[in-house]
């Protein structure tokens, strides 16, 4: 792709991601910290490419590591962020409701 | 699919995760912001199936092992994230995102071992990037799960002459990402990967357990920014995108945390390389203070009518939210006004305690900010500070020039009687003096704060 290209999208999702965050209590600083961190495990589709690309053992090996590394960084990321967020499900005062029984 | 429709399949899925950053912003749509960037990468994973890139023909080569990989990773991945104990959760979004940042940094390096001589001289460098910061991501990430996990000290790992040697090795780091860059050989790129793991781990290590939220929060904004750079190798838009959204959104959050804890970020990032080997043991403290036993205590709070409780980082350590809570009940059955005053940063990262608390069933009404609870205090009888120390230390108010002035502290010392749960005399993760403690209203009951306030609990029930 062309590199002006390339770096116009990178300048403005700098701004965009600055823009999101710049306001936030730090009530949220864990989950929001938590949850990004599960976005970058779409390196996942970078580690599927590559593995696609593979000719040699060796290449196919180093995917297959990358894939699973990235899977468990992508799904484990988002569901241990929505367990954090579940935690504060109470805050709309229907917490009686949701009592001891946390799902297991 | 053409390469226009898994272009914009990949823009919706970007979109998405803007959506789900800016949900996660706001208490009210934060779970919601997590669905939507876990369907946004759902959907940009699964479209990858349906995309031949040129020459290339579905269904995709090595299609079972990366089904396989998929499958192993959700295997480790979900039971990990689901049984982690929430006490834990600090450490376990420091191993996904090493996991994250060293999963970067081998697609890089398949890449490189594909496109050898043919890679032009930006891919070569972006290469060079993603690998690098990917590595120091990957070692430095385990480093602050040993720490959080209490596998290896919390405290600042320093050794005579270590900042030379880390300073030696970033050099080294550096010099041999140019050689990457002129040689073009697979040689120089396994030196780099070396020197990068050991130079992330170096970089942590001098990093102490107060530090160490601020560190992963930066070293996932570092995890980020390679997922952009390992985009830019693979020429694959969305990468870029999601990349650059968590290392920009990363970086920020960072600065927000450093200064909710009223850290200085330079501080902290350049602490490796600033950090002198600590004097053996500070001048120990020999002022007479007031300690007590359980039952003093428990007479104290049992002859209160307002009590607010004020947990911290020992409450955590101790996993003693379920027994905190025990005791508020009981406090509460008798009468006695109870709420839990929250500092922004207590536990081991921002907002951390609100989980724990959330999660041992406190009622959320009980729950006071620090803004609500403050002007409270003149009308309490007693503040029980269980495992905490800096976020109530006057120092902050008083001492210009320490390391915590400035950072707003709650006012236990308005309140009439002071308890304080502590394992010891020891300060806190800013290692200064607590005045507070030797004041004569302030009571203090030694131990793990579990046990003591269990045996607490106990005297209690048996008043």
């Amino acid at each position: 792709m062309d590199l002006v290209a390339i770096i116009t999208i990178f300048v403005l999702a700098v701004f965009v991601g600055f823009e999101v965050v710049s306001k936030v209590s730090s009530t949220l600083h864990t989950p929001l910290m938590s949850g990004a961190n599960a976005i970058h495990g779409v390196i996942l589709v970078g580690a599927i490419i590559v593995a696609d690309h593979s000719e040699t053992n060796l290449e196919l090996g180093l995917s297959v590591a990358a894939i699973v590394l990235a899977t468990i960084n992508m799904v484990g990321g988002f569901v241990v962020t929505d367990r954090m967020l579940e935690m504060f499900k109470g805050k709309s005062g229907n917490r009686a409701s949701q009592g001891s029984g946390d799902k297991k | 699919m053409s390469r226009t429709i898994y272009d914009l399949i990949g823009l919706g899925a970007g979109v998405m995760f803007i959506l789900a950053l800016k949900g996660l912003s706001h208490p009210r749509t934060a779970r919601r912001g997590n669905i939507l960037g876990a369907i946004g990468a759902t959907v940009a994973t699964i479209a990858v199936f349906f995309y031949a890139s040129e020459g290339n023909e579905l269904p995709l080569n090595n299609l079972g092992w990366i089904l396989g990989a998929i499958a192993f990773g959700v295997l480790v991945g979900v039971p990990a994230a689901r049984k982690v104990q929430m006490t834990a959760m600090p450490q376990l979004v420091a191993l996904f995102n090493g996991v994250g940042g060293g999963a970067a940094a081998l697609v890089a390096i398949v890449e490189y071992l594909k496109l050898g001589n043919t890679a032009s001289t930006g891919v070569v460098i972006a290469t060079v990037f993603t690998v690098l910061v990917g590595c120091v991501s990957f070692s430095g990430s385990i480093v602050t799960f040993l720490k959080l996990q209490e596998l290896m000290t919390t405290r600042p790992v320093v050794f005579p002459g270590g900042r030379f040697v880390i300073a030696a090795t970033l050099i080294g780091t550096l010099a041999s990402a140019v050689w990457v860059v002129m040689e073009l050989g697979t040689t120089p790129l396994l030196v780099l990967a070396a020197l990068s793991l050991l130079f992330g781990v170096l970089f942590v290590l001098p990093v102490g357990g107060a530090d160490v939220p601020i560190v992963i929060s930066l070293l996932n904004a570092f995890t980020g920014l390679t997922v952009a750079a390992g985009g830019y190798v693979l020429d694959a838009t969305l990468l870029i995108i999601a990349g650059t959204l968590v290392g920009a959104s990363g970086t920020i959050l960072t600065r927000l945390m450093a200064e909710a804890m009223g850290r200085s970020l330079f501080g902290t990032l350049f602490g490796a390389f600033t950090a002198k080997p600590q004097e053996a043991g500070t001048a120990s403290e020999t002022r007479p203070v007031k300690s007590g036993t359980p039952d003093d205590v428990a007479i104290l709070l049992n002859y209160a009518r307002r009590v607010v409780i004020v947990p911290g980082f020992g409450l955590a350590v101790a996993q003693a939210q379920h027994t905190v809570r025990e005791l508020a009940d009981l406090l509460t059955a008798k009468g006695i006004d109870v709420a839990y005053g929250i500092h922004p940063v207590a536990g081991r990262m921002p907002g951390h305690m609100n989980v724990l608390l959330a999660e041992a069933n406190v009622p959320y009404e009980q729950l006071s900010e620090m803004e609500e609870v403050n002007p409270t205090f003149p009308q309490t009888d007693v503040a029980l500070i269980i495992g905490a120390n800096d976020v109530v230390n006057p120092a902050a108010k008083t001492t210009p020039g320490c390391p915590i002035y400035g950072m707003p502290i709650l006012d236990v010392a308005q309140a009439g009687n002071v308890i304080f749960l502590k394992r010891s005399m020891r300060p806190g993760f800013a290692g200064i003096e607590n005045e507070l403690l030797f004041d004569s209203k302030t009571t203090l009951l030694f131990g793990d704060a579990k046990a003591s306030l269990t045996k607490v609990v106990g005297a209690l029930k048996a008043l």
